[in-house]
């Protein structure tokens, strides 16, 4: 790793390069990094197994056994299943008219499409109370209908699709953008249908990307919390999704419990992140093998022209 | 977002002007359905909550977001978040910094580590951070007997959207900082200046757009956040109860007109900060545009 660094300098040349501090420095600074990260990061996840496990496995997995915790898992992963694909299809659409095309007002489009990130999820929550709780907007129609959404799982797949609204296609956007349209375009004269040159050209080109959106939609989709919170009405069995039966747990002092499907979503964090990682590693290494030959004779001039 | 980039569709597609001829198909019908997705589960809500709060009159609604206990919350959590999005920007800098220009062992759990506030439920992170800080907590225990006492204090909160706020400074500055050129350094050096005159004077300037997108970004979440301080907080009124959870209360209360009050100034709290930071960005763009 550091082998360049070990061989002996050539006389007169200084032993460290120019452009990097002391080793005492570099040292202070790496020391005084990984003290927060580990306070700041490494304590509370590794707080959460520990506090799970305080009163051994059987414990434990009895806090997972118990009925109320299986339907909370379950209400989790159907809203994740609806949630994370609704976002996948709009995240896609979005990019492609996005990245692709040229029209008036894009910026501001841009600018909506992220509006999700920035809007609390406890007000979030309340939009859709306004629009589809008792007294608001629809409430009348609905209740006539018998069409239940507020404090029903169908509210809380809302919320959980306007909180992970932007995930995806805030991925696919700058991601299409810089490879431009000249290969959909060499697809389409050459006689390519729209959807072929999606599926053979566009789509092996951003699946990374896609990859990536996805995951990180759906570790919060399955961990929201305040949004859901607001419109789920906390019926236990009913519309309590993993993250709301921690509360209630924690609340009732039934720490182990809490923390024990608190530790099922502190898993699906640390899954996300390997995904994560793997996924970055993965593209970059596709990218650096693609990129290699066309970019190596532009880089060539560079240090020249600077020097 | 680069001049060029925009020009090269135009270039290829002759017909772009004129709007009837596009070489690529599917324009009319992912913009149709990204509108009217985005009509259905952003606008319409947004729409609710603006037009709900017109049916109060103004002194209803003043009365509702100024009442003593409100403008503590505001205060609270204002106070807080920016304390929060400070330390952020401080370790976020001082993280990202480590990760671009130094080696060590571990260095790429520690990259992938960055992201765990993304990853990690926020219900989970305020349980957690709650049980490290109260009086039996690892942390608490050696912390308790000093007289410093972090959890159900405002200082519980600001630790928790430390948390939060931590990956969105450092995942900023870090591409941008992969970035600088080491010529410029170089250049400085040999021109006689100090590492450190080297870092204030030409490092921190290319960074500093980032830097403050990442800061305004980790403010942003902080000002919103519910799920990760209500754990900790104790949410005692006037002192320790941030504004998300008033909403929460009056809502409780069936008092909608006051929780529509309350979020309608939340609201327009994120719209200002969503415009600061997409000037910051456009900032930042015109920085890297230059310097290329």
């Amino acid at each position: 790793m550091s082998a360049p660094a070990k061989t002996p300098p050539p006389r007169g040349i200084p032993k460290r390069s120019v452009t990097t501090e002391a080793p005492w420095v570099r040292r202070t600074l790496i020391g005084i990094s990984l003290v927060f990260l580990f306070l700041f990061l490494i304590l509370p996840l590794a707080a959460v197994f520990t506090e799970a496990l305080r009163k051994g496995l059987d414990a434990y997995l009895d806090a997972l056994k118990e009925p109320d915790a299986w339907s909370a898992i379950e209400l989790t992963l159907i809203t994740a299943a609806i949630s994370v694909p609704l976002n996948l299809v709009f995240g896609v659409a979005a990019a492609w008219c996005i990245a692709k095309f040229e029209f008036r007002g894009k910026a501001f489009l841009t600018t909506l499409i992220d509006l999700p990130f920035s809007v609390s999820p406890v007000v979030a929550g309340l939009m859709y109370v306004l629009v589809f709780g008792s007294n608001g907007w629809f409430g009348n129609w609905l209740s006539e209908h018998d069409i239940k959404i507020i404090f029903a799982v169908p509210g809380i797949v809302l919320a959980t699709v306007f909180v992970t609204f932007p995930f995806i296609a805030r991925e696919l956007i700058p991601l299409m953008q810089a490879q431009g349209t000249d290969e959909e375009q060499a697809a389409i004269v050459l006689g390519a249908s729209g959807w072929q040159t999606f599926w053979h050209v566009t789509l092996p080109n951003i699946k990374w990307g896609l990859i990536y959106g996805v995951i990180l939609c759906n570790a919060r989709a399955m961990g929201e919390f305040g949004a859901v919170s607001v419109v789920s009405g906390h019926i236990r069995g009913q519309t309590n999704t993993v993250p709301l039966h921690v509360e209630i747990l924690y609340n009732e002092y039934q720490s182990v419990a809490a923390f024990a499907a608190a530790s099922l979503l502190a898993l699906l964090a640390l899954v996300t992140l390997v995904i994560k990682s793997v996924v970055e590693w993965r593209s970059e290494r596709e990218r650096a093998a693609a990129d290699l030959p066309p970019e190596k004779p532009p880089a060539l001039p560079v240090p020249g022209a600077s020097a | 977002m680069s001049a060029a980039s925009n020009l090269a569709p135009a270039a290829a597609v002759p017909g772009r002007r004129s709007g009837s001829k596009r070489v690529l198909p599917g324009f009319n019908l992912t913009l149709g359905y990204t509108l009217f997705w985005l009509g259905l589960i952003v606008l319409v809500p947004l729409s609710a909550l603006v037009l709900r709060s017109f049916t109060l009159t103004g002194e209803q609604f003043w009365v509702a977001v100024s009442s003593p206990r409100v403008l503590a919350a505001y205060k609270l959590t204002f106070g807080a978040s920016l304390i929060a999005a400070l330390v952020n920007l401080v370790f976020g800098l001082l993280l990202a910094w480590v990760l671009v220009r130094y080696t060590f062992p571990g260095k790429k759990i520690v990259d992938a580590l960055v992201d765990l506030p993304f990853a990690l439920p926020t219900a989970v992170a305020g349980i957690s951070l709650t049980a490290l800080l109260a009086g039996n907590g690892w942390v608490g225990r050696y912390l308790e007997p000093m007289g410093i006492k972090l959890a159900f204090t405002p200082a519980g909160i600001v630790i928790a959207l430390i948390f939060i706020g931590l990956p969105f400074v450092v995942r900023t500055v870090q591409p941008v900082l992969e970035d600088t050129e080491k010529e410029l350094e170089e250049a400085a050096t040999c021109l006689g200046a100090s590492r450190w005159q080297t870092f204030s004077r030409v490092i921190f300037p290319s960074i500093a757009p980032a830097l403050l997108t990442g800061f305004a970004m980790a403010f942003a979440r902080a000002i919103g956040e519910y799920g990760s301080v209500i754990f900790i907080a104790g949410n005692m009124p006037m002192i320790s109860e941030i504004t998300p959870l008033i909403i929460i209360g009056k809502l409780e209360q069936y008092d909608y007109a006051g929780a529509t009050a309350v979020a309608v100034v939340m609201l327009a709290i994120s719209f200002v900060l969503l415009l600061v930071i997409n000037g910051l960005q456009a900032w930042q763009r015109r920085r890297t545009g230059m310097s290329q």
